[in-house]
């Protein structure tokens, strides 16, 4: 753990309810959570766990019902488009399907553009905004000018999940949320994903909410494990600490859920 | 978006219908370069001629005479002179003088002059005929026989001084002129409408006023209802709240009836076509909005949307970059729709009355509602409004078509 460090975002008791009367619904019920900078932490939980929710109301995409969340020690406040700018420069995110991640009318160099404007280099010379972004897809190994003019759709999903931290590289923020980023592409891409986003992690030192179903990879990457049932947080702690040693029959149940190579596979517990 | 293009000239809907509609476009276009005179001149005096060549009698005297014998014209004339009614009285006095009913073909005129003429005796008595009815027939029977005379018709000239008429010539009946060399003819393919207006030249104009009116109420009522299912769609909460009320007002209001009580308050001297293009628009945007709406709710939550809003687009900028071109083609498809639907929001409206002020332009409702006050259905004119309807159903069957045909191709799940 890595108690030592200051904390970067904190949630205090944050739930939120879709639908009215008979249909409500609680997708994110009273989690706290407390990041520390620098850190990986994954949230692992099945489908309809309500982790996408949390990690929208995290990055204030979706409004929380109840609950505040602190960032740097400060209550956030996102009222008005200037603040959500401001923070929005600080977290940002990875999303699960790269093939939807993208506007498909706009070309590739709006979507490295935009992120130099965000971070306010918007007044800068063609050349130098121009080697902005060969530095940034360099970084993912991408070539800047077989991308230019090209729209997202020609890309293939590993090449687009690239660019997205590419984007990253530029705006280089102090949270990163990665919503599941490697479920949509195949096993050798994944690595190479993983590899340029711990890389990117180590060089800007950010703040990694890993948000994924898949426990062994929360176990490979990540130092802190959240474990969400139903919208509630059942299990946390070191990864080590859940995923050898789980309290829980829920994190168990996820544990032996993952089919092993060397063992006949038990379906019973599904 | 080319290639969407290209996709439905594949459709035959499609293709049916815009080949339709772009020859509706190019006759109003191209005729009226080669009729320009203005569509409401009255050219008649008297209401609905028959649609027809018309040839000025007085230029064919003068015109260059040939004599041509063909055969049967005698006959021909007679039969064009011969009255449904005296073909008919004609048979009952045959059949009163004794001739089976079942031999008397009142349409064939030369069987039916033979029988008079063997059998046709002035002093012949019938019973029951009253003295004025006998009187009848003898006077057609000198009209027939007047019809029959093999001379032609006397011209004659006034002397100016004495008031005299003096034979300047004769037109025999065998003398024919070449209507090219007529200098005054007359093409009226429609005839002419009840304020002796030519109805062709009337019809290419109105269909013009149409599509105007059509395209303005469309853009409007698309404009409006895109605009508000945009902004309450994406926005949602209280802004959703207020905009779906009003458009739910509007949903249990019937626009038709919206629309006459509108076209009634403004009154008749101000209601221009622009005005009543407007007034529709303004009440057709209800069904854009809400489906509009409901399908930027389905798009708001997609990952590039919330990507544009993490790099810190502004709600104008995610409205107009990453919702608008996902919904284009079906704006683009309410449009067309929305274009038929002012179509035919505004002949009902001009039907009742309540359509521009008669007297600048011709629109197809206008048209319409001349003919039903001078009663051209019950008349028999069907020239002044069959076209009329024709061309209606026309350019909304080949806009609808045209709907249908991007439909299938923006959503291949209609494809058959």
């Amino acid at each position: 753990m890595n108690e030592n460090k200051p904390i970067c975002l904190s949630a205090k008791g944050v739930t939120k309810i879709f639908g009215v009367g008979q249909h409500k619904m609680r997708a994110v019920d009273n989690v706290n959570m407390d990041l520390y900078v620098g850190e990986v932490v994954s949230i692992v939980g099945e489908s309809g766990s309500g982790k996408t929710t949390l990690a929208k109301i995290l990055l204030g995409l979706t409004k929380e019902t109840e609950g505040e969340i602190y960032f740097l020690g400060q209550k956030r406040d996102l009222r008005g488009g200037k603040r959500k700018k401001e923070y929005w420069k600080n977290i940002q995110a990875i999303f699960q399907d790269p093939f939807s991640s993208f506007n498909t009318f706009n070309k590739i160099d709006s979507v490295l553009l935009d992120c130099i404007k965000l971070r306010g280099d918007g007044g800068l010379p063609k050349e130098k905004k121009i080697e902005l972004m060969k530095e940034a897809c360099g970084f993912v190994n991408l070539k800047f000018e077989e991308l230019t003019n090209k729209y997202p759709f020609e890309l293939s999903g590993g090449q687009q999940q690239r660019l997205m931290i590419a984007r990253i590289f530029l705006l280089k923020p102090k949270i990163l949320v990665a919503d599941e980023p490697t479920s949509m592409i195949d096993a050798c891409s994944r690595a190479t994903i993983l590899d340029y986003l711990m890389q990117l992690r180590n060089e800007v030192g950010m703040t990694v909410i890993f948000i994924t179903h898949d426990i062994g990879l929360a176990y490979y990457v990540s130092d802190t494990v959240y474990i969400m049932e139903h919208g509630k947080i059942v299990e946390s702690g070191s990864a080590d600490r859940v995923i050898l040693h789980p309290q829980e029959a829920y994190t168990r149940r996820l544990i032996s859920d993952v089919p092993k190579i060397h063992e006949p596979w038990d379906l019973s517990t599904v | 978006m080319g290639h969407s293009i290209r996709q439905a000239f594949h459709s035959g809907k499609f293709v049916t219908g815009f080949v339709i509609f772009g020859l509706i476009l190019l006759v109003v276009f191209v005729y009226p370069l080669f009729v320009p005179a203005p569509p409401l001149e009255i050219i008649g005096q008297g209401t609905f001629f028959e649609p027809g060549v018309y040839v000025n009698v007085y230029d064919s005297i003068g015109a260059k005479q040939y004599t041509l014998n063909l055969e049967g014209a005698a006959e021909k004339r007679i039969a064009s002179k011969l009255s449904d009614e005296d073909r008919t009285a004609i048979k009952e006095w045959l059949v009163a003088a004794g001739v089976a009913e079942g031999e008397i073909d009142p349409t064939n005129t030369e069987q039916l002059l033979e029988k008079w003429f063997s059998m046709f005796d002035p002093a012949k008595k019938i019973a029951g005929m009253t003295n004025a009815k006998r009187n009848y027939y003898i006077r057609l029977n000198s009209s027939i026989q007047g019809l029959l005379a093999t001379e032609g018709a006397v011209l004659a000239t006034k002397d100016p001084a004495t008031g005299a008429l003096q034979e300047a010539g004769s037109v025999p009946q065998t003398s024919f002129v070449n209507v090219a060399q007529v200098p005054n003819v007359r093409i009226l393919p429609l005839g002419t409408d009840n304020f002796g207006r030519d109805v062709l030249t009337e019809l290419v104009a109105a269909a013009r006023v149409s599509l105007m009116i059509g395209l303005i109420a469309g853009f409007i009522a698309t404009f409006i209802g895109v605009t508000l299912g945009l902004i309450s769609g994406f926005i949602g909460g209280m802004v959703d709240d207020s905009v779906m009320f009003v458009t739910n007002l509007f949903t249990v209001i019937p626009s038709f009836v919206l629309l006459i009580l509108i076209s009634f308050s403004i009154g008749q001297e101000k209601r221009g076509a622009f005005t009543v293009a407007v007034v529709i628009g303004f009440t057709g945007w209800v069904w854009t909005a809400r489906a509009v709406r409901s399908q930027v709710i389905s798009l708001r939550n997609r990952d590039h949307v919330n990507l544009s809003r993490l790099s810190g687009h502004s709600l104008f900028s995610i409205i107009l970059r990453d919702i608008l071109p996902y919904i284009a083609s079906y704006v683009m498809m309410a449009f067309v729709l929305q274009i038929s639907i002012g179509i035919l929001a505004e002949a009902g409206l001009s039907i009742l009355g309540l359509g521009p002020r008669t007297t600048e332009v011709p629109t197809l409702g206008l048209m319409m509602n001349w003919a039903m006050i001078y009663q051209a259905h019950i008349l028999g004119k069907w020239w002044a409004f069959f076209p009329v309807i024709l061309v209606i159903a026309l350019i909304t069957f080949s806009i609808n078509l045209m709907n249908t045909g991007l439909d299938q191709v923006f959503n291949p799940t209609l494809r058959e």
